[in-house]
């Protein structure tokens, strides 16, 4: 099925790194774009400029996704951008490392809020337009931290593995309506989340490099895609052979 | 603005949402029961989410689980209104 017209993609976290790539591929791609960032607001604009110039339509919508409903986070969208949320890219993300005998509540809390339970509450929002026009595309980012281990995370371990079991369930429930629900897992990507990798993680990649924004963006924006209309419930997995 | 919700009103609501699940407008009534519709849990979430768009009436989950047949779903959405 051909996606409606005017469909708008909602990005969390989009200011910039991954989420910035992600919202500049997906309006590449002919989606209006929703740029949600929570505190820079100067990343946001640039990534709306970006988009702007490349020929597309976005606009940038400050929100905590973190806290409160979503409810005025989509009606932004929608009016702003002419058309139903029709795609959702949950990439927003936070991290408190920290061994899990020292780990604190808030350290815990922290972490699940906004990468776990706010990734649920934009998608049990997110499914009431996508259900009703019979299309819709959900994109989990992920991470390779869940379905691997990873010392001194595992409140964001958690929170990812999580994603994924949240992924699959969901999907299997909307399938039929047109509404795929997919995950990415990023490994070891170029952001300023995780600078200064040590040359020993390189080489532990098989492809011998750290990926770029852009190589998970190329992910997403397939997922998204008419032509993953039957992909769904799957986590595919951008990290240069790390989990092969 | 939502709609006032009268028996009337709520029952031409499901009625008309109902074939767009494959319900065939002939075998609906109030005594028919979901299951011999073969409409699904997915199906009346959907059905809830028209009655909200329409009359501002939410209906959880819960709800959901414990109405049986049309006349139920009428009867819930009517009983929550007042």
């Amino acid at each position: 099925m051909a996606r409606p017209e005017h469909a708008t993609a909602l990005v969390t976290g989009a200011s910039k790194g991954i989420g910035a790539a992600i919202a500049r591929a997906l309006a590449a791609d002919g989606w209006h774009v929703a740029v949600n960032y929570r505190s820079d607001e100067e990343g946001a604009n640039a990534t709306v400029k970006a988009i702007e110039e490349a020929g597309g339509k976005a606009v940038a919508l400050h929100a905590d996704v973190a806290n409160g409903a979503p409810d005025e986070l989509f009606k932004q969208a929608e009016e702003q951008l002419g058309g139903p949320v029709l795609a959702l890219v949950n990439n927003a993300g936070v991290t408190a490392d920290g061994l899990a005998i020292q780990l604190d509540d808030d350290a815990w809390d922290r972490v699940i809020g906004t990468n776990l339970t706010a990734a649920f509450r934009l998608t049990r929002r997110a499914m009431r337009p996508m259900i009703k026009a019979r299309y819709g595309r959900i994109v989990n980012v992920a991470s390779v931290v869940g379905p691997r281990a990873n010392a001194g995370q595992s409140n964001y371990a958690a929170a990812k593995a999580g994603l994924i079991g949240m992924t699959k369930t969901v999907a299997a429930e909307v399938a039929r309506r047109g509404v795929t629900v997919n995950a990415v897992a990023p490994g070891f990507i170029e952001t300023e989340m995780t600078k200064d990798v040590p040359d020993a993680v390189i080489e532990a990649i098989p492809a011998r490099r750290v990926g770029t924004p852009d190589d998970v963006a190329a992910a997403v924006r397939f997922l998204a895609s008419e032509d993953a209309g039957y992909v769904t419930g799957t986590t595919l997995f951008v990290d240069g052979g790390m989990s092969a | 603005m939502a709609t006032t919700v009268t028996p009337e009103a709520v029952e031409k609501t499901v009625y008309e949402a109902l074939p767009q699940f494959g319900v065939e407008e002939s075998e609906i009534s109030r005594d028919a029961t979901f299951e011999e519709l073969d409409v699904d849990s997915l199906d009346l979430a959907e059905l809830s989410q028209i009655i909200e768009d329409e009359y501002g009436v939410q209906l959880k989950g819960d709800d959901v689980g414990k109405i049986k047949t049309v006349g139920d779903a009428i009867d819930l959405v009517v009983s929550r209104a007042g």
